[in-house]
């Protein structure tokens, strides 16, 4: 478990969590990412980018 | 089989191809982030037999895919297939080579030159970045005062990439809606509808998406469109006009599926896995 960086809600770690997943925290809706997974860290995701898409 | 996953974010999509890769035996897989890659052109060599490339970023996915694939290694979608789905001109190019129905493009490459494209055209027209997705930074103009406004904003403040002006002849479409169809190989595998009040149809406006069922018009022009810009894993925005004549709108070279499984009752990660696995062996 840890910490939305934004809010400080807790943040639970998923058995199949992966690093760099997206993550959404439940309290303030901030997207998140999993930058570790032993320690559990997550930060804010990235901003979108011009050349993101499909 | 070695398969080397290229990516940056791990979306609801990727969770979906690592399980799906995870039920397979005799698969490995190497994670790739992007945003850790440093290739040394003289020396790399790579420990694994494929790529699927699933980045979010367009820039370092062409640029990932042409130097794995200059080292040897298969990659879905190729690098041909990235850098013609990564660009709507040159999507449209390769449409128009292979005869393939798509709405009236025009291109410009100066501000006088554009709106006098536009003119000959006719009102309404939509104006595109050539890279870019998700239904960002449409323009729908409808008269001349938003064409000049729009034209001279897009040349003061955008970068030069926002200086090749391509513009597309509106289509009204039927039901306020257009088709997704998704190509894995030589196969149209779903599809879906997506409805929305607005004119821009992209689920990531708030398109709703529904079930389509995927006749044989709209397999063969899929399948058609896939090839044209060089086969692999790819996803075709169809416009359905008034008339009901199908056309080619786009071509997505790393789909998302996520929301169309349910939808269309279609396993679509485990053809994408079968693709990716089949391209590794060889086949």
């Amino acid at each position: 478990m840890t910490e939305c960086p934004i809010c400080g809600a807790e943040i639970e770690k998923a058995a199949d969590t992966v690093v760099g997943e997206l993550l959404e925290c439940a309290d303030c809706g901030t997207e998140l990412e999993v930058t570790s997974l032993d320690p559990f860290k997550v930060e804010e995701a990235p901003q979108e980018e011009e050349d993101w898409g499909e | 089989m070695k398969v080397g996953f290229l990516h940056s974010l791990i979306r609801k999509d990727e969770k979906l191809l690592l399980e799906e890769f995870s039920k397979r035996k005799n698969v490995e897989l190497i994670m790739i982030d992007d945003r850790k890659l440093k290739f040394d052109l003289k020396h790399d060599q790579f420990n694994f037999d494929v790529v699927i490339e699933r980045s979010i970023n367009h820039s370092r996915a062409l640029h990932a895919l042409r130097l794995y694939e200059s080292a040897g290694i298969k990659c879905v979608n190729s690098f041909h297939v990235a850098s013609v789905c990564g660009d709507k001109l040159l999507t449209s190019a390769a449409l128009q080579d292979n005869n393939i129905p798509q709405p009236d493009i025009k291109i410009a490459f100066t501000e006088t030159s554009a709106l006098e494209a536009i003119e000959e055209m006719g009102y309404p027209v939509v104006l595109k970045p050539a890279v870019g997705s998700w239904g960002r930074l449409l323009s729908k103009i409808n008269d001349r005062d938003a064409a000049e406004s729009i034209l001279e904003h897009k040349t003061v403040l955008g970068t030069y990439h926002h200086s090749i002006f391509y513009i597309q002849k509106y289509v009204e479409k039927k039901e306020s809606r257009d088709i997704r169809s998704f190509v894995v190989g030589n196969t149209c595998i779903a599809a879906i509808y997506r409805g929305s009040d607005h004119w821009i149809t992209n689920t990531a406006k708030g398109a709703i998406a529904t079930k389509c069922e995927v006749t044989e018009e709209i397999a063969n022009l899929s399948v058609a469109a896939a090839k044209a810009v060089g086969g692999g894993i790819v996803a075709i925005d169809l416009f359905e006009a008034e008339d009901s004549e199908l056309m080619v709108n786009e071509v997505n070279y790393t789909m998302e599926f996520k929301n169309s499984i349910t939808t269309t009752g279609v396993n679509i990660p485990e053809h994408v896995v079968n693709h990716v696995l089949q391209v590794g062996g060889g086949n």
